[in-house]
């Protein structure tokens, strides 16, 4: 873990709210290699995309990261004046979301998003920026980059947008991406050709990913590790395969068990009774008890940890068994 | 009249579609037409679709945004009337003025938002109950009795009785697809269009709300129209796919024949697409271009400038659905010359 790019260890996301504070994230600990992709997947609610915000500190108020620490190559960031985190965003972390018309401002160019972008975080000449956004545009297979510099938002598809977006996320040369969702709003085959971009172009030029999604299938194809999560916390982190092929939390099996397949021939779907329970009535114990088919009397009263389990780390009392 | 699908005629299919098309009038106002020369604009959302869907069937409709397979829906339902073309329920045209009313309890919608498909103001029982009010006289049920069928329709999808006396903000959306399909089944229709319904769900929810669904069309022998971008979802629950680009049916066959083998270059590179969950590691082809503009779709073939196999006459002429050979019942159609013609690889799956 000494030389994890970024590490964040029990991240702590609160909203206050008049009938007190709702913990939205708790006690969320991951870390994340250099050149690594980490999915990290769960259910609305689940805090993955609050896990990703608090890293970039776009968490908006009232909202605040109320435990924890991030650190990005060796350096604590999350409790940097707004100034400091401004110029690591973008510089340092890039971000790429799901809708990729709220990404991009819709009265600038493309062409001018990118060179200021670079401009802002790199100290380049405006000539050299411009070429650089153009190379970065064929890079990420728009066609005709030449023509399509001075066009503006509007006039690209949703799939191109992506793209451009994904230019912009990779301007400065960061370390790390955040990409929430990044394929949610796009249609199969073009998500098909956007994960094969982000996956080229990260090995390419050695950048992290924190991939937040919740789609099973964009984590198998992409990442390298895994990290489900249910009610604000990671309930089981491991290598993808062995996530996928033997997971260990009864969560993550139902998880598994309810995505339909095109291949397998299932009568019945498996069946997680119930639904994630609101931030307002978190169960005490292991929060997935009410609906976990195996639970147990500790399960109820106290809270497990994540533990080791086979190939991952689970947080199930029936791993400790 | 009051005998279901009104004097159908035996054998025949339940819902029929016969070269069915709808064109939306996309023009820009007359005055700009006027001063800056612009020409009308046609868009062509739905170009000639024929399919049939047999009794106690579920028929699959995949394709991507702008294939036009809610306006089929729309079409089916009568939010929309054809452009040109035919529609049949029971063996009867219902396009036509007036053919509708008698077969219009029969077919029932649900919608892929649970959030907007629901008035937030009414309470749950008179949300389900209002199919029920809408009966003609005859056929109305008394209060109680309404409310007895209510409780019976909030349990029958997983709901409790008391859930009645609640309004939708309170539940989630999950719950709020379960009263979709509850007020769905008030009237006992016999045809259930389902445009999306799971679209907006989580994948646990999704999984209740399909076990549900499939469990009902067994107790209730309903037929099923199912739309969705998800061919997985798709694969779980239809008898029949049919697959859509641009606004025609390129491909149709049984679920298992066209998972299996499909024979449209458009579907083999849809099923290339879908994500692989196992982890076999198979080269997944990254499939060039996207969709193109649906106000000037490609000539001939609309698929062409993607295809791998396209020639002249793909770029011509516009191909129509021919039976096709392969193994496994239901081997289905398909519209593509390269199929016709043979000049496609017989492999299982494209590697380009």
């Amino acid at each position: 873990m000494v030389d994890a790019l970024l590490a964040v260890t029990d991240l702590r996301v609160e909203f206050p709210t008049r009938h007190g504070t709702l913990v939205a994230v708790d006690g969320v600990s991951l870390s994340i290699a250099r050149g690594e992709v980490l999915g990290v997947v769960g259910e609305s609610g689940a805090g993955k995309s609050l896990t990703g915000a608090a890293v970039i500190g776009l968490i908006d108020p009232p909202g605040r990261i109320g435990a924890g620490e991030v650190w990005l190559a060796g350096r604590r960031i999350d409790n940097l004046p707004a100034e400091g985190l401004r110029r690591i965003r973008g510089r340092e972390i890039g971000a790429v979301f799901q809708d990729p018309l709220t990404s991009l401002d819709p009265l600038y160019t493309i062409g001018r998003q990118l060179t200021e972008t670079m401009t802002t975080h790199l100290k380049l000449s405006s000539s050299t920026a411009r070429q650089r956004a153009l190379d970065l545009l064929g890079e990420v297979g728009i066609p005709a980059p030449k023509r399509r510099f001075d066009h503006y938002p509007h006039q690209f598809s949703g799939g191109m947008r992506q793209r451009v977006v994904i230019a912009l996320a990779l301007a400065a040369n960061p370390k790390l991406i955040i990409a929430d969702e990044p394929t949610t709003a796009l249609d199969v085959s073009i998500q098909a050709q956007i994960i094969a971009l982000m996956k080229r172009l990260c090995r390419e030029h050695g950048t992290a990913v924190m991939l937040i999604t919740h789609d099973m299938g964009v984590i198998a194809e992409t990442a390298d590790r895994v990290a489900v999560m249910y009610a604000g916390r990671i309930v089981e982190i491991g290598p993808v395969a062995d996530v996928i092929h033997d997971p260990r939390h009864p969560y993550t099996q139902g998880l598994m068990g309810s995505i339909p397949s095109i291949v397998a021939d299932r009568d019945e779907l498996a069946q997680i009774e119930g639904a994630m329970p609101r931030l307002t009535a978190i169960p005490a114990g292991c929060a997935f008890h009410p609906r976990c088919p195996h639970a147990f009397d500790r399960c109820r009263r106290e809270r497990p940890e994540l533990m080791p389990a086979g190939a991952t780390r689970a947080a199930c009392w029936l791993v400790a068994a | 009249m009051k005998t279901p699908a009104a004097g159908a005629l035996p054998g025949a299919p339940l819902v029929e579609l016969v070269d069915v098309a709808r064109h939306f009038d996309v023009s820009p106002p007359w005055l700009n037409r006027m001063l800056e020369g612009k020409p009308r604009a046609l868009l062509k959302a739905v170009d000639g679709v024929s399919l049939s869907i047999a009794r106690g069937e579920t028929l699959g409709l995949v394709g991507e945004s702008g294939c036009g397979k809610s306006t089929v829906a729309r079409l089916i339902v009568g939010l929309y009337r054809p452009t040109r073309g035919e529609i049949r329920y029971g063996g009867r045209r219902i396009d036509l003025d007036g053919a509708r009313r008698p077969v219009r309890r029969e077919m029932q919608m649900i919608f892929q938002d649970p959030y907007a498909s629901l008035n937030p103001r009414w309470h749950v029982s008179d949300i389900v109950a209002e199919p029920l009010l809408a009966a003609p006289g005859e056929e109305r049920l008394s209060g109680p009795a309404i409310a007895a069928r209510v409780a019976e329709l909030l349990e029958q999808v997983g709901l409790v009785r008391a859930d009645g006396a609640k309004f939708p903000h309170q539940f989630s959306g999950g719950q709020r697809q379960r009263i979709s399909i509850a007020r769905a089944l008030a009237g006992s229709p016999k045809f259930l269009v389902c445009d999306e319904p799971t679209s907006a769900l989580d994948v646990s929810v999704q999984a209740q709300v399909l076990n549900l669904m499939r469990r009902l069309q067994r107790e209730l022998g309903l037929t099923l129209l199912f739309i969705s971008h998800n061919l997985a979802v798709v694969h779980h629950v239809a008898d029949r796919v049919g697959v859509m680009y641009l606004g025609r049916i390129v491909e149709v066959a049984g679920t298992k024949a066209l998972f299996a083998d499909p024979q449209h270059p458009y579907t083999r590179m849809l099923l290339e697409a879908v994500p692989d969950l196992a982890l076999t590691g198979k080269p997944r082809t990254a499939v060039a271009g996207e969709v193109p503009n649906p106000l000037e779709p490609p000539k001939g073939c609309a698929f062409h400038p993607r295809c791998p196999y396209a020639n002249e006459r793909c770029r011509v002429e516009v191909p129509l659905l021919k039976p096709v050979r392969r193994a496994g019942a239901d081997a289905g159609e398909a519209a593509c010359h390269a199929v016709e013609e043979g000049r496609l690889a017989r492999s299982p799956t494209v590697r380009v």
